[in-house]
């Protein structure tokens, strides 16, 4: 059982450049989305070489996005007080978990950081984690029940 | 309107060169002979393929030089620039550095040899082996020739067999002979 090797910086790239794209325009408009843009695949060329095998890539290549647009968002206004965005609705402040979700298996793991850290909806995370937004949904929801169980054991 | 526009592409694979993010640079080069794959590290000029397959080329550059290969149009420049002038039968030599990794030393005399054939030359596979003090070696010169990574520039066009004839080529012997009449080493 051999772990998919990570593929030559061009295949990842041509492989999710324009999803990477649109998430960001969704984000961040067309005009940001452009520097942000380059800002995400410059940062994931610098940080490849780390990257142990080629599985969870395009989850990956979200986090990275959506990391990139939240600092985007906050650059115009950055002395405005901007409410954690996990809180906005009552769920789980993602900090509590952060901790905790390097526990989870890698698709509950990707769907937990994604919707919690990242704010991504679950039509995103279904497209990030190769499913859909009901599988992502569900990987969600039981690495949070996960997560419950250990913070309570 | 969505999808990336060749221009934002352009300027992220420009920037990645800037920003010396790159373990190969690649790009393909126009030539009279067919499109040619052109590798480059920041130490040199590390492949030129004919007829490239291309996820074999990058897989195999990948674990030759590490997985950050991109194509980037740029870093290919100085080697596009030589090649068109060679082509043009405008430069007798070139003066690209080359990064062709560790090489046994046999390999490495062969082509060190190799380098020195002049432009418009020919020369016998037996003949480049006794060059090396290797006399007996015509065939495993042979195997060099065929497994150089940067033809053209390493001229192994200009090797041919004792009896005259071209022999063989990792580009097809046309290319061969195509470029032994450019240099007027055919007539």
């Amino acid at each position: 059982m051999s772990q998919m090797s990570l593929p030559p910086f061009e295949r990842f790239y041509e492989e999710h450049r324009e999803e990477i794209h649109s998430f960001l325009i969704r984000r961040l408009g067309p005009q940001r989305a452009e520097d942000a843009f380059q800002e995400t695949f410059l940062k994931a060329l610098r940080a490849y070489p780390n990257l142990r095998h080629g599985e969870q890539l395009r989850a990956w290549a979200y986090t990275i996005a959506g990391r990139v647009a939240i600092d985007e968002h906050r650059r115009p206004r950055a002395d405005a007080d901007l409410p954690e965005l996990a809180s906005l609705d009552g769920r789980p402040a993602f900090a509590e978990l952060e901790h905790l979700a390097d526990e989870l298996p890698p698709t509950e793991r990707a769907a937990v950081v994604l919707r919690y850290g990242y704010d991504l909806d679950y039509a995103e995370i279904g497209a990030a984690l190769g499913s859909n937004a009901t599988a992502a949904r569900q990987a969600a929801s039981a690495g949070i029940r996960r997560l419950r169980r250990k913070e309570t054991q | 309107m969505n999808a990336v526009s060749a221009e934002l592409d352009r300027r992220f694979r420009e920037a990645a060169s800037d920003e010396h993010l790159l373990d190969v640079a690649y790009d393909f080069v126009d030539s009279p002979i067919g499109s040619l794959f052109v590798a480059t590290t920041e130490r040199g000029l590390c492949r030129i393929v004919y007829d490239a397959d291309s996820d074999r080329e990058l897989e195999k550059l990948a674990r030759d030089f590490g997985v950050r290969v991109l194509r980037s149009a740029k870093p290919v420049d100085p080697a596009r620039r030589e090649l068109d002038e060679y082509f043009d039968g405008k430069r007798h030599h070139f003066d690209l550095p080359l990064d062709i990794g560790p090489l046994a030393a046999f390999y490495r005399n062969v082509l060190g040899e190799l380098a020195r054939v002049p432009y418009g030359e020919v020369v016998t596979y037996g003949q480049l082996a006794a060059r090396v003090e290797r006399p007996r070696a015509a065939r495993a010169v042979g195997t060099v020739m065929n497994r150089n990574p940067v033809p053209i520039v390493l001229p192994c066009h200009r090797v041919i067999g004792s009896t005259g004839k071209l022999v063989g080529y990792g580009g097809g012997l046309e290319r061969k002979e195509a470029l032994l009449r450019l240099e007027g080493a055919l007539l």
